[in-house]
Parts: structure tokens; C-alpha cells; sequence
């Protein structure tokens, strides 16, 4: 806690809090109110949220404090405030992914690790805003709105889970859920100056999570220290029969890898991600990380991870052609928007029925009688019928999707379509294998790597929204994880001269979160950066 | 040159069933020529001998007793149908 002054409840980590609120100091419902203070008094500046849940999050909060009272047993985290990314289904709530297409769709079940966080106690207080379908790296491709990043509003705050990382860092959550296909965890944690954990693929389950690119996507936590991260893996990690892709390795305490130790730890530093160009103030903050661990006992090694520069372009052909595919689902059936209406009025002005009246006429047969129909005049009919299906199907998306998820959808398509399937996709699954192969080797030779998580701090709004090249670039560092599956930190490490933070990337073998924690940790209690809050002031320069 | 013509795009979003207007055609042409101009880097590559990634775990077929489970109630499932009519989903008439 800062010295000389007071700190409200909603500024302190879940691991503080929870010793309160186990002395009963304090009640779940009085920190999930003052989360709900911040919030009424941030909201409007920030906008991390697209959907509140003010009235369940108290209801649930009194539900903790009734067990509490009653000296039941209690998880570590019970009665914690958590927000959660708009692609995560909770029983009853919208999940909406930022998109026009699921703005009004109420999940019927549980995501797996929602349904974790309920038997552990946390109280939900909403839904986050998000590049839709995940799909950005500054959530300015949200459908509903912008979020700003807290440490100067007129700057993005990174994407996908940018609304869970600016909620975090303006203390109107105390921690949340991020998902991370390309580094939409890491990228906004760095932007926004927390903690953001993707773990390795398989280790939490997806089941519940709004598919995008399925061998890419993994959820993981946005913490304000790496302390509440390991707390939150606790309980989101594990096996899970309704994900076949999650794993059934056992899951260790990670309150345990809390160590302040990293003495004869080998840490490789990839020449590739210290490239010309680079930001300065990045850089800097990076290699100043780096030499306070070497000082504090760590061996400091340089590797080379050579298919680097490949990253990125395998990235965008593999996971737009998983999302062309896990995308083709909504067409407007069985959930999401219908492009109904439309159609009725285009039906009319080109002079046709509309859809409800000339069913009818049909459904009675005017006109024909069944037998005399030719068979070339029926294959008429139902090429007709199919094609009213289609319209339908195409004109919901056309509505439903914005510009990005076009995009990459259209992308995907391509790099699957007849003729173009060897040339795309299946040389980007090559070029993966090699990404991979450079980060085993490298990993055979030390417990950790450390990077940048971004090659730049934050943007402004706007800077990079019309150059889907130049924003594809701004995952560079991130990706290569996803393409291995292996587990990968940001941690805060510094900030720029003008205030915007810099963030720290550790990654390690797969399922070595553990190591991860440990290094992250080590670092966290040598420096001051994450007790950082920012000012929340609009700025201009 | 090109690598994606306005025709392509036509195709492709036929492909994916997406109503493309005249403006947003010629927009992902551009776009989409620009980043597979950028992928193309790939080619640098000679990756004959390597065998491709799809997953990286080594993934095996899971399976489980056939039991009857809990499923969603019919009601639930429709909730957030665009269409519903006696307990289906409604979709613009198919076949006679």
C-alpha cells in the first residue's frame, strides 16, 4: 500500500483485499460498492464496460458475506469484484463479442471458467469491451464504442481485451478475464500498465468461450501484480471434459511459485525482438529489466529465434482461415441478428412480394396444383427457395459483421479456397512448425525468454484504424507464443516520458507457468512500476 | 501487380457468404492485395522437408461413456432465436 494516504478498497489487489474481507474488516458487499463508485465516476472517460451487472454483483456479494458470517468455508478470492471479456458466456447475461451480430444474445449456460468463478465465490460485475470477435489490437473495432486508455485518454488502450485492461488499471475492477489468440491479453496489459497471463494452450478451458481462431485462442487473467494473477490461474486452470483440447496435467499451487529468487536462472533474450527501429523508451526500459535481473542472480543469455519475421504473416493466414470457418456459424438461425427486415423492404422494392405474402400464396398453391408441375419448374422453385435462404444468410452477415471481421473473414476464405490452399494455408502451418522449433531449442538452453510485449507503447485513437498491415504489425512480439501454445506474461517495466507504460514479456516451456510467476514475482518485489495508478486526465500535446 | 482483382473479391465473398458493397469491393481488394503481398515473404522459405503445424498439441480422439446428460431446455435454446415458431427455429422456406 502507498505510504501517507488513504487507499479506497477498489484500489487494492484481490490478495489484499481478501485478507480484509477474511479478518472481516471489511464486507464483499462494501468492496464490490466501491467498485461500483469508481465506476459511475471513470466509466464515462474510460468505457471499459459494455454491460453492467451492478444489481446480480450485490446480490452475490451478500451471498459471500452471509458464508463468511456463518464461518463457512471460503475460496482464497471469494467475494472479489472480477470483470469478464464480452466473449465468455455466463448463464442469463449478453455476450455480445462487441459485434451487431450477438448485440441482443443471452447465453443459455456457463463458460467453463465462469462456472469455476462461481463455485469459488467471485462476484461478477460485467461484461468488458473488445475488438469484436477479438479481432483488433486496439478495441477500437468494438461495434458499441471506444475505450481509452486510463494513463491518457486519448490513446487506445490495446486489443482485443482492451476494456478488461483498462478496467483493471482505473481500479473499476479489481481484476478480470482477458482471451489471447495473437496477444490480446499481453499487448493491452502492456499498454495499460498491469499484469496480463496467457497460459499455455490446453490449460484452461475454452468451452464457453467465443471461438476465433480454436488453435490459437486461450483465456488467461489481467491482474493488477502477478500475486492475484497466480491466485486467479488457481482457479481457472484445469482439465475439462467438455474441451477436448484441454489438458489433463495436474495443476500446482501458483501461489507457491511466489518466490523471490531467480539466482541461476537462465534467461534468453531473442536478438530478433531487439530490432532496428524500435520504440527507444521501450527499449530501454526493457534491457533496464533485464540488467536488474542479471543483478539479482540471474544468467543472462542472448539466443536467436530466426523465423521471428515470419510471425506475423503466419499468424494472419492461419487464424483468419480458423475464423472464416468458427465464424460461418452465424447466419442469422439460431441466434444473433436476422436481416429480416431488410429483406422484406429490398423484396419490395424490387417490385416482389414480400417474404410472409408470397409464402402464403404458395403455401396454398394458387394457381398450380402439385401434379401438373413440371419437374424443370419445380427445380425452378427450390433454386428460388435456396436463394431467398442464401439472401438471408448473406445479408445477416453483411449487417451483423463490421469492417475488421469482413476482413479477416474474407482473408481466411482465400487462404482456404481451391487453388490457393497449398499456397496459403498450408505453407503458413509450415512456417508455424519453424516458429515452433526456434522457441523449443531456444527454451532447451534456458528456463525463460524475455522480450518486449509491444514494440511501441500506446497510439492514438485513430493512428492506426485505416492500415490493417500496420496494426496487424503492432503483435509482432506476442504472436510467435500463440503459434508455439507456450504460456507468456506481461509484466509493467517502465514508463515513457510522457507517462504511457511499458510493458515486459517472459515466456517458458509449455505448462511452465511456474517459471513464469517465478520471474515475474522476482521482478514485481525489486520494483515499484505496478503500484503505479494513473492520473485518468484528459490530455492533449 | 495485383494479386486480387475486384472479381476475386466477388468470388471470395461468394465463398463466404458475404454481401459485399461497391465500396467496401474495391476497399479489400486493395487491402487484401497489400497483405498477401506482405505473406508472400513466406516463399523466402524452402519448406519441402517440413511438416506442417496444425495443432500444437498431440491430440487424440476423447472418449466418453454414451449416457444421456443434461441438455438445455427447448425454451432456453430458442431464446434468442431471430425466429421461433412451435418449439423450431424459423428459416425462410427452403423446399416445397
Amino acid at each position: 500500500m502507498r505510504k501517507g494516504k488513504e487507499m479506497k478498497l477498489n484500489e487494492l489487489t484481490a490478495y489484499e483485499i481478501s485478507k480484509l474481507i477474511r479478518k472481516g474488516e471489511v464486507s464483499s458487499e462494501e468492496v464490490t460498492k466501491s467498485v461500483f463508485e469508481r465506476i459511475e465516476k471513470v466509466e464515462k472517460k474510460v468505457g471499459s464496460f459494455v454491460t453492467l451487472m451492478k444489481e446480480g454483483a450485490l446480490k452475490q456479494a451478500r451471498i459471500v458475506d452471509e458464508k463468511i458470517k456463518k464461518k463457512e468455508k471460503i475460496s482464497p478470492l471469494a467475494g472479489i469484484p472480477i470483470a469478464i471479456k464480452d466473449n465468455m458466456c455466463i448463464d442469463g447475461v449478453l455476450t455480445t463479442c462487441s459485434s451487431k451480430m450477438l448485440e441482443n444474445f443471452k447465453s443459455p449456460y456457463d463458460a467453463t471458467v465462469i462456472k469455476r468463478l462461481k463455485e469459488n465465490d467471485l462476484v461478477f460485475i460485467g461484461k468488458t469491451n473488445m475488438d469484436e470477435f477479438a479481432m483488433g489490437s486496439s478495441t477500437e473495432n468494438s461495434a458499441f464504442k471506444i475505450t481509452h486508455n486510463p494513463w491518457n485518454l486519448e490513446t487506445i488502450p490495446g486489443g482485443s481485451s482492451g476494456g478488461s485492461a483498462a478496467a483493471v488499471a482505473s481500479d473499476e475492477a479489481i481484476l478480470a478475464l482477458g482471451s489471447d489468440t495473437g496477444g490480446s491479453i499481453r499487448q493491452p496489459a502492456s499498454l495499460c500498465g498491469v499484469v496480463g497471463l496467457k497460459p499455455t494452450y490446453g490449460r484452461v478451458s475454452r468451452y464457453g468461450l467465443v471461438a476465433f481462431a480454436s488453435s490459437l485462442d486461450q483465456i488467461g487473467s489481467i491482474t493488477k501484480d502477478v500475486t492475484d494473477s497466480a491466485l486467479l490461474m488457481n482457479v481457472i486452470s484445469g482439465y475439462d471434459e467438455r474441451d477436448s483440447t484441454s489438458c489433463d496435467y495436474p495443476v500446482p499451487d501458483y501461489t507457491k511459485s511466489l518466490v523471490n529468487n531467480v539466482k541461476g536462472m537462465k534467461i534468453g533474450i531473442p536478438k530478433e525482438y531487439f530490432i532496428k527501429g524500435m520504440d527507444e523508451e521501450v527499449e530501454k526500459s526493457v534491457k533496464d529489466a533485464i540488467k536488474l535481473l542479471e543483478k539479482l542472480g540471474a544468467q543472462i543469455k542472448e539466443v536467436s529465434l530466426p523465423h521471428t519475421k515470419y510471425a506475423v504473416a503466419v499468424y494472419y493466414l492461419i487464424a483468419t482461415a480458423e475464423a472464416s470457418s468458427n465464424l460461418a456459424r452465424y447466419e442469422g438461425v439460431k441466434y444473433g441478428h436476422r436481416a429480416s427486415a431488410g429483406l422484406r423492404q429490398r423484396r419490395i422494392s424490387l417490385g416482389l412480394k414480400p417474404v410472409s405474402q408470397s409464402r402464403q400464396s404458395e403455401e396454398k398453391g394458387v394457381g398450380i396444383s402439385a401434379p401438373l408441375r413440371s419437374a424443370s419448374r419445380q427445380d425452378r422453385q427450390v433454386d428460388r427457395q435456396t436463394g431467398r435462404l442464401l439472401e438471408m444468410y448473406e445479408e445477416t452477415r453483411k449487417e451483423g459483421f463490421g469492417d475488421e471481421v469482413k476482413r479477416r473473414i474474407m482473408l481466411g476464405t482465400y487462404a482456404l479456397s481451391a487453388g490457393y490452399y497449398d499456397a496459403y494455408y498450408l505453407k503458413a502451418q509450415k512456417v508455424r512448425t519453424l516458429v515452433k522449433e526456434d522457441i523449443d531449442k531456444a527454451l532447451e538452453k534456458c528456463d525463460c525468454l524475455i522480450t518486449p510485449t509491444s514494440p511501441t507503447p500506446s497510439f492514438k485513437i485513430g493512428e492506426k484504424i485505416n492500415d490493417p498491415l500496420k496494426m496487424y504489425l503492432s503483435d509482432i512480439f506476442t504472436i510467435s507464443t500463440n503459434l508455439a501454445g507456450i504460456p507468456g506474461i506481461s509484466i509493467p517495466c517502465g514508463f515513457t516520458k510522457k507517462g504511457l507504460p511499458i510493458g515486459l514479456q517472459i515466456l517458458a516451456k509449455p505448462f511452465a507457468e511456474e517459471t513464469i510467476l517465478k520471474v515475474a514475482y522476482t521482478y514485481e518485489q525489486n520494483t515499484e512500476w505496478h503500484k503505479r495508478k494513473p492520473p485518468l486526465v484528459f490530455t492533449r500535446d | 501487380m495485383s494479386k486480387i482483382t475486384k472479381q476475386d473479391v466477388e468470388y471470395v465473398a461468394k465463398l463466404a457468404r458475404l454481401k459485399l458493397s461497391e465500396k467496401e469491393k474495391g476497399k479489400f481488394a486493395k487491402q487484401l492485395d497489400q497483405i498477401l503481398k506482405y505473406v508472400d515473404k513466406l516463399n523466402e522459405l524452402d519448406t519441402e522437408k517440413v511438416k506442417p503445424t496444425s495443432h500444437v498439441l498431440p491430440l487424440k480422439n476423447v472418449f466418453r461413456e454414451d449416457k444421456v446428460g443434461k441438455s438445455l431446455k427447448v425454451e432456453k435454446a430458442l431464446e434468442s432465436a431471430p425466429e421461433k415458431a412451435r418449439g423450431f427455429f424459423k428459416v425462410p422456406k427452403v423446399i416445397d
